[in-house]
């Protein structure tokens, strides 16, 4: 683009691109105003954007209505292990698939995102009741485990899609160089991979984080993350705007930021494979 | 050291025999090129040699110890691939102890290997970039070095210089060859470049669709071509093939004769003909010459300048001793 | 790169995800099966023997199930053309020259890391509700009657909130392929004569292509069983009872395994046509 680009028409964009931006994110700048309004000021009549009294008083009532802390401990564990645990299972098969395919390599792996389709209220009933017998209901190690089968299809399709830009010569030559398997894999494969394997982490973090059926219907006190916590919140007695923000804004709060911090790695990869 | 010997070996790729059976001996610290027509199956062979494929039957020694089922680290040789497949992630210095390291090389051994390496190879100041900040030609040479440090028994070179540009492939030639004086290890080299070919091997292997055409020093090949295919591939510019009545005179199906070895003249000559398109190098002038029967155009190498040009009438008059005869099955006929 | 050493690796190494993901398909399955030929009311006598296709066909001519699968498609289907349609025009005004580009796609991206309950939670309470909502105060600002959103447009207002969610992720796929389009085949477009909307009609759309499949599968996937937007905001009332929480009902609600798995098993096959359905598509664009 050797092009001089006129000044007007960057301006115009740029007013375009922020107008649509800002409308976008006003849903989550406005829950994040409210929740340091008061209950009163949170539903004004006319609404007041930042002329109000800033308080942490809707912060201090959601901390010692539940405990937080525990909720945010158990998404992490449960977003972080599965994601993990699927990458461990995810990289040996994707390495597979990328380098060496065969005919039913596609075959698979659209099988593998076609027991993502698989709906999970149809099995609910079944998985809840393995839960029991196994003595894992409400337990962290029953959720790391079910959204890492959930998500694994994702993260295969994505390290693979990203090993398969990799030249097959390089981990020929770590062969011919002696190197074993398992160290082709580590020394090689991987650290070329680490942006591929950084996004899909991420996504994965944040699917598993946002989570809504399973951590809903298999955690009760014990295990339960913060998509709990917050719809806990689901059924306010009253309208409590200003406390439901704060909870909201709790909720996500480290995910975004989490997302906001990474997000170049994150759309580098996010990618399926869509883009040559 | 390094004797490699193929007995029957084959390969097919699902319904397709990429390679006849085939036989073949490479003896200790021959410098061999593989030569042959894009897809003939060169770097095929030169995979099964190494063990990243499998052969389909058959068997390949490497000193006398049968390696067909021997892993590819297991077999003591070097691979250096056309796109250098360098690790885009390590250093130079790591990229060339990586092998050693592998092989659980002390590290006071891997410094001494790397640093004569580096040496030998002029990449002692490069050490520690990155292979992305190399220029091709070192890039080349790192892989180079990669590939020395393990003193493997023998050395496989796949088109190492295709991605270079004309006048680096010139030195980069040179290079490998002195490596090659200096190890005298045993070297496979291949090549779709005649050139390449010609200059540096001992020995070089022809092969078409996979079989064997011919195995000879370069001189052998060039003087006598087993058959028309290499007597039209070994040469530049190519040998001329004459069909029909010409040939007829020498009692065969084809004659051949490579374009330096037509005399030229303005006046007479045993064929004649109109000039295409003359071109002038200055240290020889190529002709392509039209009308001469059974052999159209016909290619002729004049030493020095020669004030020709197009459309100009012109005689032409072969070396007897020069001809190369072949019979209907194109098979040299002496 | 293919000897029987690395394909046998391959072979073990494919094993562990693939052994994991048969399991989960096909334990659960199995039991679902199980139980949609018995009558199986656990608070109510639990194992009450077995009953055929009953389950089958109660679950087929109940007055829900087919809007639910009506219902389940409008979403799904609303959602994929309003992704795409906006996610392609938002990517290309991102992809204008502009002052803060990387700003304005911090923006543009946060709506995907806000988990669904809380979407849902914020968009039905602060944004929806008729009295305090600040769409009421907009309608009311311009003199309009608020729109009771839930109830009256309830579907709409589903598929809206959905839409606001899957935007981003649309959004930023379809922006990375954009970006990488090379512009001289634009520029020779141009130098062709392509007015601007040629130019994306035959070069940036078709481009474009296998990012839109792309988009399109995993949208589906995980739309296909949006589940906490419903139950957040209208609990199935109001037409948006789609095939997940008619059996989610089914089973927690009435506490019917029996005729919930029967559901399950319909809506495994609903998904199984998408899915075919989708992978036709995809599979030939991952082929290119
Ligand atoms: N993995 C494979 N599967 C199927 N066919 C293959 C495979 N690898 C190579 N072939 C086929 O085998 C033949 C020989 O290929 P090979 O790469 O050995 O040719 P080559 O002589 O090295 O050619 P080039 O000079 O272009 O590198 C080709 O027809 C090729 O299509
Ligand atoms: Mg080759």
């Amino acid at each position: 683009m050797a092009r001089a680009v006129s000044q007007r028409r960057k301006i115009l964009f740029t007013v375009a691109a922020w107008s649509v931006g800002v409308l976008i994110f006003f849903p989550i700048l406005w829950t994040i105003l409210t929740s340091f309004k008061t209950e009163a000021q949170a539903i004004a009549d006319p609404p007041i954007f930042l002329g109000f009294d800033w308080t942490l008083e809707n912060y201090s009532a959601v901390l010692e209505r539940s405990n937080y802390g525990r909720f945010l401990w158990n998404s992490i564990i449960i977003a972080g292990g599965s994601t993990l645990l699927g990458i461990l299972v995810a990289v040996p098969a994707a390495w597979s698939m990328a380098f060496v395919p065969s005919k039913r390599t596609k075959d698979i792996l659209l099988w593998m995102l076609s027991t993502k389709m698989l709906p999970a209220v149809g099995v609910l009933y079944p998985i809840y009741l393995l839960c029991i017998h196994l003595g894992v209901l409400d337990s962290k190690i029953a959720l790391v485990f079910i959204l890492m089968l959930i998500n694994l299809p994702i993260i295969v399709w994505m390290l693979y899609t990203y090993f398969k830009e990799i030249p097959s010569e390089i981990l020929e030559a770590a062969r011919m160089d002696g190197a074993t398997l398992k160290e082709e894999l580590l020394y090689v494969l991987t650290p070329m991979a680490i942006p591929g394997i950084a996004s899909t982490i991420l996504l994965n973090v944040i699917l598993a984080w946002n989570e809504a059926f399973w951590t809903l219907n298999l955690t009760a006190a014990k295990a339960a993350p913060l998509t709990a916590f917050i719809a806990s919140y689901s059924s306010p007695e009253g309208l409590f705007y200003a406390k439901l923000s704060a909870a909201s804004t709790m909720a996500i709060a480290p995910i975004l930021i989490l997302g906001w911090f990474s997000q170049k790695q994150l759309v580098s990869g996010l990618t399926f494979g869509a883009v040559k | 050291m390094g004797q490699i010997k193929l007995s029957k070996v084959s390969k097919r790729f699902g319904d397709v025999e990429v390679i006849p059976p085939l036989d073949l001996t490479i003896a200790d610290g021959e410098f061999t090129v593989f030569v042959g027509p894009s897809g003939c199956g060169k770097s095929t062979l030169l995979r099964l040699i190494a063990g990243l494929e499998d052969i389909t039957s058959g068997s390949i020694q490497i000193d006398g110890t049968d390696t067909t089922d021997v892993p590819p680290a297991k077999r003591g040789l070097a691979m250096v691939f056309q796109s250098y497949a360098l690790y885009p992630h390590m250093s130079v210095r790591k990229n060339i102890a990586f092998p050693m390291r592998m092989a659980g090389v002390p590290a006071q051994e891997q410094d001494r290997r790397i640093a004569a390496a580096a040496e030998a190879l002029n990449l002692t100041d490069y050490l520690d970039r990155r292979p992305g900040q190399l220029s091709g030609g070192q890039r080349q040479r790192v892989a180079i070095g990669r590939a020395i440090v393990r003193e493997p028994q023998a050395f496989l070179f796949d088109e190492p210089l295709s991605n270079l540009d004309a006048a680096l492939r010139v030195g980069m030639r040179m290079e490998i060859s002195e490596l090659h004086k200096k190890l005298q290890t045993t070297m496979i080299y291949v090549t779709h470049d005649q050139v390449e070919a010609m200059t540096m091997a001992d020995k070089i292997v022809v092969l078409r669709a996979g079989v064997i055409e011919q195995v000879g020093s370069p001189l052998d090949l060039y003087h006598t071509p087993c058959n028309e295919f290499v007597a039209g591939f070994i040469g530049s510019p190519k040998m001329n093939l004459i069909k029909g009545a010409e040939a007829q005179k020498h009692g065969v199906a084809t004659i051949g004769i490579r374009p330096e070895h037509v005399e030229v003249s303005s006046t007479a000559g045993l064929w004649h003909g109109t000039v295409g398109v003359a071109e002038h190098l200055g240290s020889d002038t190529f002709l392509h010459i039209h009308g001469v029967a059974g052999c159209d155009p016909m290619t002729v190498r004049v030493d020095g300048e020669l004030p020709v040009k197009h459309g100009d009438e012109i005689y032409l008059t072969p070396q007897n001793d020069k001809l190369h005869k072949f019979d209907g099955q194109g098979l040299r006929v002496d | 790169m293919a000897t029987h050493h690395s394909r046998s690796a391959a072979r073990l190494m494919m094993a562990p995800a693939v052994v994991l993901l048969l399991g989960w398909m096909l334990v659960p399955l199995t039991m679902t099966l199980y139980f949609s030929f018995k009558k199986y009311l656990p608070l109510r006598g639990g194992d009450l023997g077995w009953v055929g296709f009953d389950n089958y066909v109660r679950f087929v001519s109940s007055s829900a199930f087919w809007p639910s699968v009506l219902t389940t498609l409008t979403i799904v289907g609303g959602v994929l053309v309003i992704t795409v349609v906006f996610g392609v025009l938002l990517a290309i005004l991102l992809n204008q020259p502009m002052w803060g580009q990387g700003f304005v796609r911090i923006l543009v991206i946060a709506p995907f890391f806000v988990m669904p309950t809380v979407s849902a939670l914020v968009w039905k309470n602060m944004f929806m509700d008729p009295n305090y909502g600040l769409l009421a105060h907009l309608w009311e600002f311009f003199g309009a009657q608020p729109v009771e959103w839930l109830s009256q447009a309830s579907l709409q207002s589903i598929v809206m909130i959905v839409s606001w969610q899957w935007l981003p992720f649309a959004t930023l796929i379809l922006l990375t392929a954009i970006q990488s389009l090379d512009s001289e085949q634009l520029e020779a477009a141009e130098m062709d004569g392509a007015p601007a909307l040629m130019r994306f009609a035959f070069i940036t759309l078709p481009h474009l292509g296998r990012a839109i499949a792309v988009v399109l599968l995993i949208q589906t996937i995980f739309l296909l069983s949006i589940f906490a937007e419903i139950f957040v905001t209208t609990g199935g009332a109001f037409g948006t009872k789609t095939l997940t929480y008619l059996i989610f009902q089914r089973v927690l609600e009435s506490q019917n395994v029996g005729l919930g798995s029967a559901g399950g098993v319909y809506a495994i096959i609903l998904a199984n046509i998408v899915a075919i359905f989708l992978m036709r598509i995809v599979g030939k664009n991952l082929d290119k």
